[in-house]
């Protein structure tokens, strides 16, 4: 008896181990094949393997960037203004796309029937078009139809909107530090007012009016830097300058470039969308009978939606809204079709053409994309096993 | 007493109807001689009240006939759906006016100021929009450069296609899945044959001359059949208890996952290569079906492992307790349920699939967009990007939109045999 169980262990052993083995193998295989080919191929290019080239001079120059860059910087640059480009449109883009988003989320269930038929219609027509389609309508047709520099659409005289872009002041700061340090004060304040208030309501059933009190610190303490602090702020509003006869450019300023207000425009469009989709669907998630269960016990409307509401549909809605933010940085690589200076274009394009390292590039690219993909995944399975409902 | 004039109440309902549907149509005029015939009949106030009047006689009116259970029911319809407080009156008000005044121009555009007739560009005479474009461009924006002369080839593939699957629905369910097979494994074969030529005294063309829609369908009827297998394969290894396939599941799903297709289109263009035996050369189309269809399959893959976790446990337990072997229990049981549960999450990979196919520009293929891309840079019709761009937005939203439908409906009618 003893001796057969034995065997039937065994014989299964193998079979899990088969089929193991075989992947495995075939893995290494074509790791292998492909490793032999890529050396032989470099070989016969005259290039090694290896990642020198970061340290290397670019000699490119890059339209938009975010840091101090030119040609005389190092690709290992050139790749961290890609970078931090790629990083400032997904940025704005999920801002934009999160507001607009919730809006038309919570527009979709509203009683009125043209506002709810709206809203449908707005993510019907935006969610079917391919979003590169959208790309390149913003870029090459709507905000090419702008008016030329000299007739700029002007917005009280301070920020100017034409075809080469947007034109906004720029925020001149003296002791810009002291001015950051008082809001991450106001921050730590407002988190030690919340936990004392915590206590306050759980032991005798205080309330302390927490969100007026912090208004008033995060508006407060930054204000009182600029009585007393130092800190001062004023605008460098761009002017029109003629540079010959009908040449006119801005000077000063900030210059918002279309590639960028069009990738926006249409990443945060598309976006939202998803993210409608999701609040929608939260919010229905959440069962009828918690609504009326809170009205019985006298709630009212606002504590409803804020205490009963809200807590249960968040549960919903972050996650595949985290999965909807994550889908739009990727989708920000879509940038290089419009030659917006993002990763894929800077990186993947003008840096692989004139290296010619195609191995090496094409996986720090992928690399960077992917590593940012995991770390968001693994906060999220984090966040999920935290947030789930515990059942008794 | 003075204020009660302004509450509407039940007892003076047809005069506070009459008051108020006044009150609203002065509004609606308003807006309309504004915005259709140029003149501004509140021209005599102060510029900023001016242009808010048509609002705030809306905004009165609309007050004044909102009287719940007024025993109209016309009246109840209107003011539950479009009128139940100051808040909900406003956005119904901005709502049609948005709408009064930016249909119009549009339309202008679209239809009434448009041009269709002629050739060229300088028949584009009137201000809207220049269809004349689209018409001459037709039928590279749906062959791409494929020789007029072998563009018959294409619509016979397609043709069959269409009869074939139209067929399957029709026959007895004995040839059914006869059908099916020859659709799924003989016929991709020979409608590729008769598209790229070079047997049977057909002209051989090359893949970098096929484009436009006929692409679009093309690549992703390709990646849409082959990825399915590979991506039901990947997520019955991903649920393996065998550590080593487990992993390489895992690792190879959340690679493709991790990065977007137009850097994995990148590396099936420059980095391919590279890993190939030197002198062999792999066609642009196949490379991109290749790497389109992997990275499809990793998101197919995560859509069937939603199924196959939403399936209730009993069902692996029964099929075991049969006697059924890892393979038989999973194709005879567990798939055919779980594929089923997923019918729309599989409707969405195709849709994003769809949605994705622009991106084949990288490697140089031109189907829709890019075919426009490259008609709108023609010198002779230059600045006809508006044109191009919806034309082809259209096209793509007609094809999800259905799509889309589709699969709504098809998700319904699944749920009720359940």
């Amino acid at each position: 008896m003893n001796f057969k169980n034995l065997k039937l262990n065994l014989s299964n052993k193998n079979k899990d181990l088969i089929p193991q083995i075989l992947t495995v193998a075939f893995l290494i295989l074509v790791v292998i094949y492909f490793t032999i080919n890529a050396q032989s191929n470099m070989g016969n290019r005259g290039i090694s393997f290896g990642f020198g080239f970061l340290s290397q001079e670019s000699s490119f120059d890059i339209t938009f960037s975010l840091i101090d860059y030119d040609g005389s910087h190092t690709y290992a640059r050139a790749f961290l203004v890609g970078l931090l480009n790629t990083i400032l449109v997904s940025a704005i883009g999920i801002f934009f796309a999160t507001i607009l988003g919730v809006t038309i989320g919570i527009a979709r269930l509203s009683q009125n029937y043209l506002v709810a038929k709206s809203a449908e219609w707005y993510v019907e027509i935006f969610r079917n078009i391919p979003l590169i389609l959208q790309i390149f309508f913003w870029y090459f047709a709507a905000l090419r139809a702008l008016p030329l520099t000299v007739d700029s659409i002007n917005f009280y005289d301070i920020s100017f909107l034409n075809v080469k872009g947007w034109y906004v002041p720029k925020f001149v700061w003296t002791n810009f530090s002291i001015f950051i340090y008082s809001i991450i004060f106001a921050f730590i304040l407002i988190y030690f007012l919340a936990k004392y208030a915590q206590i306050q309501r759980d032991k005798y059933g205080k309330q302390i009016p927490t969100l007026y009190i912090s208004i008033l610190l995060i508006i407060g303490l930054p204000f009182l830097t600029f009585l007393i602090g130092g800190v001062s702020l004023s605008f460098e509003i761009p002017e029109l300058t003629q540079l010959s006869k009908t040449v006119y450019v801005y000077r000063g300023g900030v210059s918002i470039i279309p590639e960028l207000i069009s990738l926006a425009l249409a990443l945060s469009m598309y976006t939202a969308t998803f993210i409608a989709e999701n609040v929608r669907a939260g919010i229905l998630g959440v069962s009828k009978g918690q609504k009326e269960a809170a009205a019985s016990i006298g709630l009212t409307k606002g504590q409803i939606l804020k205490l009963v509401v809200m807590p249960q549909a968040l549960r919903i809605i972050i996650p595949p809204t985290t999965n909807q933010y994550l889908n739009l940085t990727k989708n920000s690589s879509l940038a290089a079709a419009i030659a917006y200076p993002d990763i894929v274009l800077v990186f993947a394009g003008t840096a692989l053409m004139q290296t010619g390292r195609a191995i090496e590039i094409i996986s720090i690219t992928m690399l960077t994309y992917l590593s940012l993909s995991l770390s968001i995944s693994v906060f999220m399975n984090w966040y999920n096993k935290k947030m789930a409902i515990k059942e008794k | 007493m003075n204020l009660s004039i302004l509450k509407s109440d039940k007892k003076n309902l047809n005069s506070f109807i009459a008051t108020g549907s006044a009150l609203i149509f002065i509004g609606f005029i308003d807006i309309i001689s504004s915005s259709f015939f140029g003149t501004n009949i509140t021209a005599f106030l102060p510029n900023k009240i001016s242009y808010l009047t048509p609002l705030l006689f809306g905004l009165f009116g609309l007050y004044l006939i909102r009287i719940e259970f007024s025993g109209n029911k016309l009246l109840d319809k209107i003011n539950i759906n479009f009128n139940s407080s100051n808040f909900n009156a406003l956005l119904t008000l901005l709502v049609i006016f948005a709408l009064i005044k930016y249909i119009p121009p549009l339309l202008n555009w679209f239809v009434f100021d448009a041009n269709f007739a002629g050739n060229t560009k300088e028949d584009c005479t009137d201000g809207g929009a220049c269809w004349v474009f689209v018409k001459v461009w037709l039928n590279r924006f749906v062959y791409g450069l494929y020789p007029d002369t072998e563009q018959w080839r294409i619509n016979t593939a397609f043709l069959t296609l269409f009869l074939l699957v139209g067929a399957s629905f029709f026959v007895p369910q004995k040839f059914k899945k006869y059908i099916i097979i020859f659709l799924l494994f003989v016929y991709p074969i020979i409608g590729l044959k008769l598209i790229s030529g070079g047997d049977f005294g057909l002209k051989y063309v090359e893949t970098g001359a096929w484009g436009g829609l006929s692409l679009t369908f093309i690549v992703s009827a390709f990646a849409l059949i082959l990825c399915f297998p590979i991506g039901t394969i990947l997520a019955l290894g991903r649920r393996s208890k065998l550590p080593a396939i487990r992993y390489t599941s895992i690792g190879f799903i959340e690679l493709w996952r991790g990065v977007p297709l137009i850097t994995v289109l990148f590396m099936s263009a420059v980095m391919f290569p590279m890993f190939l035996p030197d002198g062999t050369y792999v066609d642009k189309l196949i490379r991109v079906l290749i790497a389109i269809t992997l990275f499809e399959a990793a998101y197919m893959a995560e859509v069937v492992r939603g199924g196959l976790q939403a399936l209730p446990k009993g069902q692996y337990e029964a099929a075991k307790s049969l006697g059924m072997g890892y393979w038989k229990m999973h194709f005879l049981i567990i798939l055919p349920q779980a594929l089923k549960l997923v019918i729309p999450g599989i409707a969405n990979t195709f849709l994003a699939l769809v949605k994705d196919t622009p991106l084949i520009f990288v490697v140089g293929l031109l189907e829709l967009a890019g075919m426009v891309n490259l008609a709108k840079t023609n010198p002779k019709w230059l600045g006809m990007a508006m044109e191009g761009y919806v034309f082809a937005g259209l096209v793509f939203w007609v094809i999800c939109y259905v799509m889309s439908r589709y699969s709504q409906n098809l998700e319904k009618k699944l749920k009720t045999e359940r």
